[in-house]
């Protein structure tokens, strides 16, 4: 975790929309989508890591952005 | 901190078959982890387990792996520390593999003091084979095999591998991974029996039918029915009914009552002899 870090979808076929993710983001920056989770608002991310952590599929990666 | 877990996973493998919410997922994820965290080398790592859903996890893991029969995933990882005591031997269990079918030898290897780390998947249910009550099943739940409400006690698998003699004692859930890291990785640096029980979620044999819910609601729930372990010792005896601590709740440091380093102390004697 370090500042400037974003979230991405590093595996997006593995989701299979349990909702873990976006219940533990602290700022909704996830949402459901029709069969996988999607990204809503990336500019809230404050890389928290919580989301990678809880995925049980793996699904999600916090990496650092350049920008 | 960027960390690559994906080169400890067969991603050949993956998605899992675990069904959507499952914590398993999340306990495989620490586990990495810690693994990660830790100096011990992937060559030199056994993961070992039995039958149920918690025994696929080591066929999604880049280690030399073992999926073996019902409830002895202990003994055959017994075998393989004594066999090559510089193994690393990982035993990954369900709470039906590891506390019913497997009991005694849960037991046995905490009496022992074997040096394996034993993380045990407790979704309280038998998820694999349909949703029936395992000993971990808490009184009055709801299962395929209890329709009325469970009428067993469950077990305290914390109080009974303490007995028992193992030197490494904890308790983590899935609804805090951070906490699970740090406990797996002090579990796997440990010199001796560590013991390792981990809350899990199974939403579709137990919380849909228990009206807990699904996967989120279930994490709540955890986060409701659990407390650190330094603030349980404290809490009066009335307010624990139904309250799991979390955390280390036993560690002895004593790494040459291990069994592999008592095995060793016979081999030396004789080889002294012989002079």
């Amino acid at each position: 975790m370090a500042k400037g870090d974003k979230v991405t979808l590093a595996n997006s076929g593995w989701c299979k929309r349990c909702g873990i993710c976006v219940h533990v983001c602290p700022t909704d920056v996830l949402k459901l989508g029709q069969d996988r989770v999607e990204i809503d608002d990336i500019d809230k991310c404050i890389g928290c890591e919580n989301c990678e952590l809880s995925c049980p599929d793996f699904v999600l990666k916090v990496v650092k952005v350049n920008e | 901190m960027a960390v690559d877990i994906y080169k400890y996973l067969r991603e050949d493998k993956l998605p899992h078959i675990w069904c959507p919410g499952c914590g398993h997922g999340t306990i495989l994820n620490s586990l990495v982890r810690a693994i990660d965290q830790t100096d011990i080398d992937p060559d030199k790592t056994v993961v070992v387990s039995g039958i149920g859903c918690s025994g696929r996890a080591p066929g999604y893991l880049k280690f030399d792996t073992l999926h073996t029969t019902h409830g002895r995933a202990i003994a055959f990882a017994t075998g393989i520390k004594l066999a090559n005591p510089e193994l690393n031997v990982i035993v990954l269990t369900g709470d039906g593999d590891g506390s019913a079918i497997g009991g005694n030898h849960l037991i046995h290897g905490c009496r022992r003091n074997i040096d394996l780390t034993v993380i045990l998947f407790n979704n309280q249910i038998y998820g694999m084979t349909g949703g029936q009550y395992s000993p971990m099943t808490p009184t009055g739940a709801v299962a395929t095999t209890s329709p009325y409400g469970n009428i067993d006690q469950d077990f305290d698998l914390v109080d009974l591998t303490r007995s028992a003699g193992a030197t490494f004692v904890a308790r983590g859930a899935t609804y805090n991974p951070r906490q699970m890291t740090k406990l797996y990785k002090e579990g796997l640096e440990h010199k001796g029996f560590s013991f390792i029980e981990t809350l899990d979620q199974c939403p579709v044999n137990y919380g849909r039918k228990n009206n807990i819910g699904g996967p989120t609601e279930m994490l709540d729930w955890q986060k409701e029915h659990t407390v650190p372990a330094s603030k349980w010792e404290k809490m009066p005896e009335e307010e624990k009914e139904g309250i799991f601590p979390l955390g280390v709740i036993h560690r002895k440091d004593d790494p040459e009552s291990e069994y592999t380093a008592r095995y060793q102390q016979i081999i030396d004697s004789f080889a002294k002899e012989d002079e």
